[in-house]
This record gives C-alpha cells, structure tokens and sequence, in this order.
C-alpha cells in the first residue's frame, strides 16, 4: 500500500510536469511559455497567449484546453500533491514518532524538487513571498489564536512578552553583531555585506517560528506552562520581527549616513506603534466577529464563514496598516473564541473548529513541503562555509544565553520559578522556519547583493531546526524528564477544587489588602461578565455560560452517549421488563413550554472531542422492524403479556427514515416527536424498574414521585436533571428528597437531545439488564458516574 | 486601645516571624491590614471581616470568613469556632497561603502540602467530623456556584452528587450493596487532589511593600 501511494504521489509530479511539456510541444508558434502568478507557481516566464491554431477544419468534439485551467488546475494538483505526501508521511506510525511530520515533509519536497527540476531544468514551483504571507501563513496563526488557552496564556503573559520582545531583541542584536565582528575579522572571506546588512539578516534569524513551533512540540506533549511559554514567544514576537525588519530595512536603503538619534527613536516608537497597533487592529476584528455572531441566528449555516473572513480582513487590514499582521490575527483569535462559541449555534462551533484544522494543517503541510522544492534550486544556492556554520553556532548559543539570562531576571517576580530543565527545553525549541524563509526571499537583491547567501543560510538554519532539533527533541525531553502534560482529564471533583481555589485566592487577597494576580483576574472577569458579555453575548447564551454547568452537561451526554451504545450492543431487548404499574404520565411534561435556555445550552463549546450527540444517535440507532422483534420476543419472555403492548413500550419504534430536503440553508433531517417521547418514557420506565426491584417495598414512594412529576412541570426548566434523582438518593439520606419536587427535567425537550439529557449520571445503568453482568460495567470504567451506579444505589439504603 | 497597647516589639515579630514563616516586612504589612481591619482594636471579630466590601461578590466569603475563626485552623486540635481573633491567629491563617520556600525537602513540602489541604478540608467539614457528608459537599458546591446566576439549585446538588460519586468511586472503588459511603475524609481529599500542585494552586504572593493604601476602599 505504501508503493502504491509513493507511486501515485511520483505519478501526480510526473503528471504536472509532463502535461506542461506536451502543451509547450503543442504550441503553435515559439512565443514563451505563459505561468500566471496564481500562487504556488513562482516561475519567471512572461505572459504569453497561447494561439492555438489558425485555421480550423471542422467542429471539434473535444478539445484540449488546458490553458483555461491552467492556474487554478495547478493550485489544486499541488493541495493534492501535499495532501497525498502527508498520507504518506503519516503511513509509518513508529517513523513518525521518532522523525516529526515536518522534517519528512521537508524530504519529500526534496524529492519532488528534485524530480520537478529533473524534469524542467530550473525550479518551476518555488514557495513565494506573497503566497507565504497571503495564503499560506494566516490559516495557520488564526488557528493558533483561536486554540489557544486563554487564562494560560494571560497568566503567563509578563514571561511571554519578555521573552518575545527582549528575547528577539537580544537575539537579533547578538546574531548581527556576532556576525558582522567575524566578517571584519575575515572569517566569512570576501561578500559585499554591511553591518547594517548583518543586523537585518540577524533579526530576520532571531524570531522562533510558530508554525515550526506547533509542528514540533505537537509531537512531544511537554508541561502547558513550557508550550505555552515557547509557543506565546513565537507568536508575540512577530511584533518586534516586523519591526526590525523595516526599520533594518529603511536603514539599508538610507545608507549607514543617515542613521541618526532620530531614527533611533523613530525605530522604537514604531515598534510600540506596530505591536499595539496590531493588537488593536485584532481586537476591533474580535469585537466584530462577536457581534456579528450575536446576529446570525436566521442565517445559521453560513455563520462559520464570518469567522474566517473577519479574521482573515484582520490581517491584511494589519498588513495594509503596515502594522504586526500576525499579532492582530493571534489576538483576533484570542479575543473572539469565547463569545462566538457561545454565540453560534452548536454545529456551527463545529464546523469553525474542524474547517479551522483542517486549513491549518493543509497549510502546515503546503509550506513544509515547498519549503523542501525550494530547495532543489542551484540558482539559489551561494555556499560560504563560514558564514553558514557561524550563523548556526550564533543562533543556538545566543538562544541559550538569553533564555538563561532572561529567566534568571524573570525568576525573581514569578510566582512559580521556571526550572533549569525547562529552560533547556525552551533555549532548544526556539525553532526557525517558513516566516524567516519568507522575509529572507522578500528582500531586494539590488539593495542585498549576498541575497542568494542569505536565503541559502536561512534554508540551512530551517532545516538544521525542524530536522535535528526536531528530531531530537522528544529523546531530550524524556531524558532530562521535563514535566509532561496531563493526559487525563481533570475530574469533576477537581475542577470544583480548582474553582474553590480561585475564589478562596480571591477573598484571602481581599482580606490580606494585597494586590495580586488574583485580585486582577477577578476585577477583569467582574468586569467581562457585567459589560463584555452583556454586549457581545445573545442574551440567551448568556445564561448559561457557566464553566463547571458545561462541564457537567458534557458528562450527562458522555454518559447518555454510552448508554445508547451499551443499548445497541445488548440489543433494544435488553430494556424489557416487566409491567410497570406505575402509571407514570410523561406527556404533559413534555409538552411543557422550556425556556429558551435550553437549545443555546448545547451550544456552548463543549471542548475538543465534543461531537453533537445528534449525530450520534442518528448514527446509533437502527430501524428496528416491529415485526421481527415480536418473533423473537415470544421466544425470550416466558411471562404472558401483550407482546404488541410490551413492544409499543419498550422497543424503539422503527425510525422513520431520514427524508433529506433538499436545501442548502437546512441541515436537518426530520426529527420526530413521538419518537424523541418514546426513548424518554422507555427509560423512564426502566429506571423506575430498577429501583423498585433494587429496592423492596418501594412502590409507595413510587407513586409519591410520580405525583411529584405531575404536579411540577412548568416552573421547573432550566437544569439538566432529570427527576429520578431524587428517587436514587446516593447519599443515604433520611427521607427520600420528594419535598425538592425537581421534576422538572422531563420538559426541555426539544429534539433528540433532551431525553438524553434527563439522564442523571446514574441513569444509564440503574437497568438491572445491566446490573446481572458487571463485565460491561468495566469498559465503562472511563467514566466514574457510569461505573459507579449499580454498587452505590445499593449502598444507600437508609 | 492605647498606641502603646498596639505596638510590638521587635521580639515579638520575630517569634511569629519565626512561627508562621513570614518575612518582617511582610508581618509590618499585615499586621497594618489587621489595625486597618480591626479598627485599631487588638482583637478582629466576624463582623471586621464581614464589613470588606470587595468580599461581597465572592462566592466563598462566608466559608472563609469561617475559616479564620476555626480553631482547627489556629493549631488548636479541637473542634468549635472562637469568637475574635488575635494577630497571631490572623497571621497563622494566612501562613496556609505562604509560597513555599525554594529549598525545601521532600518531607517538608509534602508537610506544607498536608496544612494546605487540610485547610481546604476543614472549609468544607463544617461539623468538625473529619469527613465531607454529602449535605456539607453540597453545601459547599451551592454556594461555590450560586454567584454564576443561573445555575439552579437543582443542578447544583446535581454536580455536586456527581462529584461525590467519582470521589466514592475513585476511592472505595466498587462498594458492596450493603456499604455505606459515608463522606470523603482526609485522606480521600488527599488522593483526589495527588495531581493538583498544590503548593502553587494556593498561595499568595506576600509583597514586601505596603499595598493596601493603594486599593480603593477596603
């Protein structure tokens, strides 16, 4: 299978090139090869129309067009092409987890550089500036800004702007400086270069680079203060990038006569005019984005487009402004994601989040992969041992410097001291890439005549990062045992401490008269919540925003999620029980208005492995034919009971099935009342069941529950619980809880959803079905709730 | 009170200095807070610390306010709550929240890990039995959530319920039909929270210089 995709992948190359031959050989006439600028072709042959043919001697059937579709033909054979070699690349695991994805899809760009100049004799592809910078990059950062942890990254924000400003700073300086004492002392031999050059070059060098940085580190899972430290720098110190840039830039074009203490001053102010500006620039966008959403409710299914586009304005808006792009699309990012993902609706959330990966790790792949073909390119390559060798030794040992030293100054105020071994880590995962290969090929070669020495450098330092230091990484990471991220999921119990700890932080600060970390957090989220999100929220998603609400909602559906598997694996019949005598009335229940707190519920984030358990169900569930099940059931029940009525209760009725609409504003595919009431009095029922073969002599307090249901349906809305729980009282208490009267979980249905939702965590498996074989219990262990339940309901009798 | 009655010695700080693990200044400091809190009296009562206005939005406030006048808290080993307290015991209570030292060994912060913790604990134990009911758990979860507005009582107990049952779980693991859960005790807090790094979770960094005049108000 591997030769087969390696084939297919040579066979895609050989495709591009051949068929661009076999037009240029069909060319009537020898005017030049025409290549439009459509991005990923960075060839430097003029425009040229392609006549075809003077005199035509009948209709043509068919013809061969291939100059129509030249340009986007291309782009789309080359998303391909590095679709298909990250397939590849992802074919080994065991190779991919000692070699990171980036570092083989720089060799694989080699190879197809390789073929392609095989074939044509210069490098017809290469990675541009413009389509870099335009195309490629901003995917990547709004990804980032959108994923990123917030409270992590604002808590570690002094270190993190530290490290990006004075770090880079640091960085470009001593680079620049370093190299420019060497060449005056003749290490570098004869290249018509300048100081001023030198410091160009350096502070093009010195940035890490987010896209290497994310490509890296994804593969290692260091501690999230360590990520978020490297990770934040990469980001922030795009600012300062920007800024040396221009200002080096300017210089060069100046002369080295011009630079006075003005321009000195008028550098620095730029920067602070660029890294805030940028930051504003991002925010404004965030704000529009969020109101923008507040709005969408009519026009759901294009909501997720907004997002891109408003993120994408934001950075060609920073560029236009000649301000920090990237920090204005990280910060875009940022500020937005809380807001429209309580906005949106819940599909929509998914949609933005599975496009946004999607585009980034396209994007990721596309730059990796043509940063290998931009290699394969002797016009470019200018070989100066000593500039090159001296670079890399520059950038590595001035890393580590200015990471020890800044951290030794930043240990002093933090809370929590950084340790030596993350320092390491941190000094050795400033990575370079694409952003410094795409600065380097934007320079002049008129105004930087070593212009092809510096880009041949850069290549060396990229590859020399994500390769080696890639490569490395992992094994230096498990050898100096730096702290690992947690791979498991905080518990409810511990995400209750942890917001106990925040508070309790809070009061002691207020009580102490200190004023601390604490105390600011707590008056920027007092503040958030009384305007932020009064402006930018709906008002009904404002309800319900609650961080440990959520948390818990998510582990009801988990819960209810494997409790429809757990069904299906046993089979529908496995719910059958006796009779019921309780005559548990539900309909009314369901009827019952629900505020419209409900739906928008669902459409808070969830969190990353969320999938909307609509689509699980309508995955899940099978079209169970009533007749088939009658046969088999007479078989099983020995009991004599009315099958018919027994089924019409018990079983899942037939789905009905999906009638697509076609419609390119709705997604939806019928959903069915009756059907949804169905499910929820069938476990209704079975939970009644079970409790009362649990537990003797129950059917008293039986039927006290169910006039507690009758009687409360319309005030009791907005929580997710569902009413049995005060019938399965955990906790031993005295008396059953019926004076809570909380019934009123049964009413929020409004699609398949809420059934579900009327789970409590002990719902699921309460069935005594399940009850008889533990073993199953066991695959569920995973979730506490679900495990716990049979043992703990016996446990409690009072 | 006298001024003369207010002013300690040198001699003193010291010994409580030496006690709770501040540094002077940041005794001098707090125990300026506690004159400013205490109205310049010796001794500080509930409704000193009830009257601190940026408290009001807190969720915790009466659970902490609680906390200072638990005598469990003031390493008194017995149960019961005092009416006032004096600086020593306003000082030991907010030595739970000293940063640990850097060089400390393995015993000692494991030690500075068990008085956090057990300061937490006795938060939520508010009848002194040495276990977390489920009421308490409750409790304590309601109050935690009540600030958020919409969350109703209801789901509060739920959650509540729900982490009570991973504590069980985790715990006593599977549970014969005829045992009794009976609430979380210590050391179930203590296992719960093994991943939680605590000695950075909770505490507060003590500034040597003298910030209370620069918040507004209290």
């Amino acid at each position: 299978m591997a030769c087969r995709t390696c084939l297919w992948l040579l066979g895609t190359t050989f495709f591009t090139c051949t068929v661009r031959l076999v037009v240029e050989g069909t060319e009537v006439g020898a005017t030049q090869e025409s290549h439009p600028e459509p991005g990923v072709v960075g060839s430097n042959h003029s425009q040229a129309g392609g006549g075809h043919g003077s005199s035509i001697s009948g209709i043509q059937i068919v013809t061969f067009k291939w100059h129509h579709v030249e340009a986007p033909y291309l782009i789309a054979l080359w998303i391909l092409v590095a679709g298909v070699s990250k397939m590849v690349v992802e074919l080994n695991h065991s190779l991919t987890s000692v070699i990171p994805e980036s570092a083989l899809l720089i060799i694989i760009g080699w190879i197809l550089g390789g073929i392609i100049y095989g074939a044509d004799k210069m490098q017809t592809f290469t990675l541009t500036p413009t389509v870099f910078f335009f195309y490629l990059l901003p995917q990547v950062i709004l990804d980032a800004g959108y994923f990123m942890p917030n409270k992590l990254f604002f808590s570690n924000m002094g270190a993190i702007l530290v490290y990006a400003v004075i770090g880079t700073c640091w960085n470009a300086a001593t680079v620049g400086l370093g190299l420019w004492g060497c060449w005056l002392g003749g290490a570098m031999g004869d290249i018509d270069i300048g100081l001023l050059q030198f410091l160009l070059f350096g502070s093009l060098i010195a940035a890490v680079d987010p896209v290497a940085v994310i490509a890296v580190f994804e593969e290692v899972h260091v501690n999230e203060v360590l990520f978020i430290m490297v990770f934040g720098e990469s980001l922030l110190n795009d600012g300062v990038t920007v800024v040396l840039f221009n200002v080096f830039d300017a210089f060069v074009s100046l002369g080295g006569a011009e630079i006075d203490a003005v321009e000195i001053i008028k550098g620095i102010i730029s920067f602070f005019v660029v890294a805030f500006g940028g930051s504003l620039v991002g925010i404004i966008f965030a704000l529009l984005i969020s109101l923008l959403t507040r709005c969408t409710k009519n026009i759901q299914i294009i909501e997720p487009g907004f997002i891109f586009i408003l993120g994408y304005l934001s950075y060609l808006t920073a560029e236009m402004l000649s301000l920090s792009a990237i920090l204005s699309i990280v910060f875009c990012g940022i500020c937005c994601q809380k807001y429209i993902n309580a906005n949106m609706d819940e599909r929509s959330v998914t949609t933005v989040r599975y496009v946004m990966k999607v585009l980034a790790n396209g994007s990721e792949t596309i730059i990796f992969v043509f940063l290998g073909i931009s290699a394969i390119d002797p016009a470019v390559w200018v070989w100066n041992t000593g500039f090159i060798l001296l670079t890399l030794l520059f950038i590595f040992v001035f890393r580590f410097i200015g990471v020890f030293l800044l951290t030794w100054i930043l240990n002093k105020y933090r809370l929590v001291p950084l340790e030596f071994i993350d320092q390491v880590v941190m000094s050795y995962g400033g990575l370079r890439g694409a952003v410094a290969y795409g600065l380097v090929a934007m320079l002049d070669e008129n105004k930087f005549k070593e212009k092809n020495l510096m880009v041949s450098t850069t290549l060396i330092v990229v590859y020399f990062t994500v390769m080696l230091q890639g490569i490395t990484m992992k094994p230096l990471v498990t050898w100096l045992k730096v702290k690992r991220a947690a791979v498991t999921e905080l518990t409810l119990a511990e995400k209750i401490q942890n917001r106990t700890f925040d508070h309790m932080l809070v009061a002691i600060e207020d009580i102490s008269g200190q004023i601390g970390h604490n105390y600011m957090r707590d008056k920027w989220h007092n503040f958030e919540e009384r305007w932020l999100c009064w402006f930018l929220m709906k008002p009904s998603a404002r309800k319900s925003r609650d961080y440990i609400f959520n948390i818990f909602h998510q582990l009801n559906l988990k819960d209810a999620m494997s409790y429809v598997k757990e069904g299906e694996r046993r089979g529908s019949l496995a719910f059958v029980r006796n009779e019921t005598k309780a005559d548990v009335d539900f309909n009314k229940k369901f009827r019952a208005s629900f505020s419209e707190i409900m739906p928008d519920i669902m459409a808070d984030n969830m969190g990353p492995d969320h999938v909307p358990l609509s689509s699980i169900l309508q995955d899940i569930v099978p079209s169970v034919c009533l007749d088939m099940h009658e046969q088999d059931l007479t078989m099983r029940e020995s009991e004599d009971f009315n099958a018919h009525h027994l089924l019409q209760q018990h079983l899942y009725r037939g789905r009905k099935q999906h009638r697509h609409r076609y419609s390119r504003s709705h997604l939806e595919t019928n959903r069915d009342e009756n059907e949804v009431q169905e499910i929820f009095q069938r476990t209704m029922r079975s939970r009644l069941e079970s409790f009362k073969s649990a537990k003797m002599g129950v059917a008293p307090a039986k039927k006290i529950q169910t006039k507690h249901q009758k009687k409360d349906k319309p005030q009791k809305m907005p929580n997710g619980n569902s009413s049995d729980k005060s019938k399965n009282h955990p906790y031993g208490d005295k008396d059953f809880e019926f004076s809570e009267g909380d019934g009123g979980s049964g009413g929020e249905a409004a699609g398949d959803l809420f059934p579900m939702r009327a789970y409590r965590v002990e719902a699921g498996i309460v069935n005594p079905a399940f009850m008889a074989e533990m073993d199953p219990m066991d695959n569920m262990q995973q979730i506490p709730h679900v495990a716990l339940l049979p043992q703990t309901l016996n446990s409690f009798d009072t | 009170m006298g001024a003369s009655q207010s002013v300690r010695t040198e001699h003193e700080f010291q010994d409580v200095a030496d006690r709770t693990g501040f540094s002077l200044e940041q005794i001098g400091n707090l125990n300026k807070r506690f004159r400013q809190l205490s109205k310049n009296e010796e001794t500080l009562s509930r409704q000193d610390l009830a009257s601190i206005s940026a408290l009001d939005n807190n969720p915790l406030r009466a659970q902490i306010i609680n906390a200072f006048f638990d005598k469990r808290n003031l390493r008194e080993n017995e149960a019961g709550t005092v009416q006032v307290i004096g600086f020593e015991e306003f000082l030991m209570v907010m030595s739970h929240f000293r940063p640990a030292a850097m060089h400390i060994t393995e015993e000692e912060r494991e030690k500075l890990r068990r008085e956090k913790l057990r300061f937490v604990f006795n938060m939520h134990d508010t009848d002194s039995d040495g276990t977390i009911t489920l009421e308490e758990y409750r409790r304590a979860v309601e109050e935690l959530l009540s600030k958020a507005g919409t969350i109703g009582q209801e789901t509060a107990k739920a959650i509540a319920d729900a982490a009570m049952l991973e504590v069980a779980s985790t715990t006593r693991g599977k549970m014969e039909p005829d045992e009794f859960y009976e609430g979380i005790t210590f050391e179930n807090f203590l296992q719960i929270l093994k991943t939680f790094d605590i000695e950075t979770r909770m505490h507060i960094r003590f500034l040597n210089m003298d910030t209370a005049t620069m918040r507004c108000g209290k």
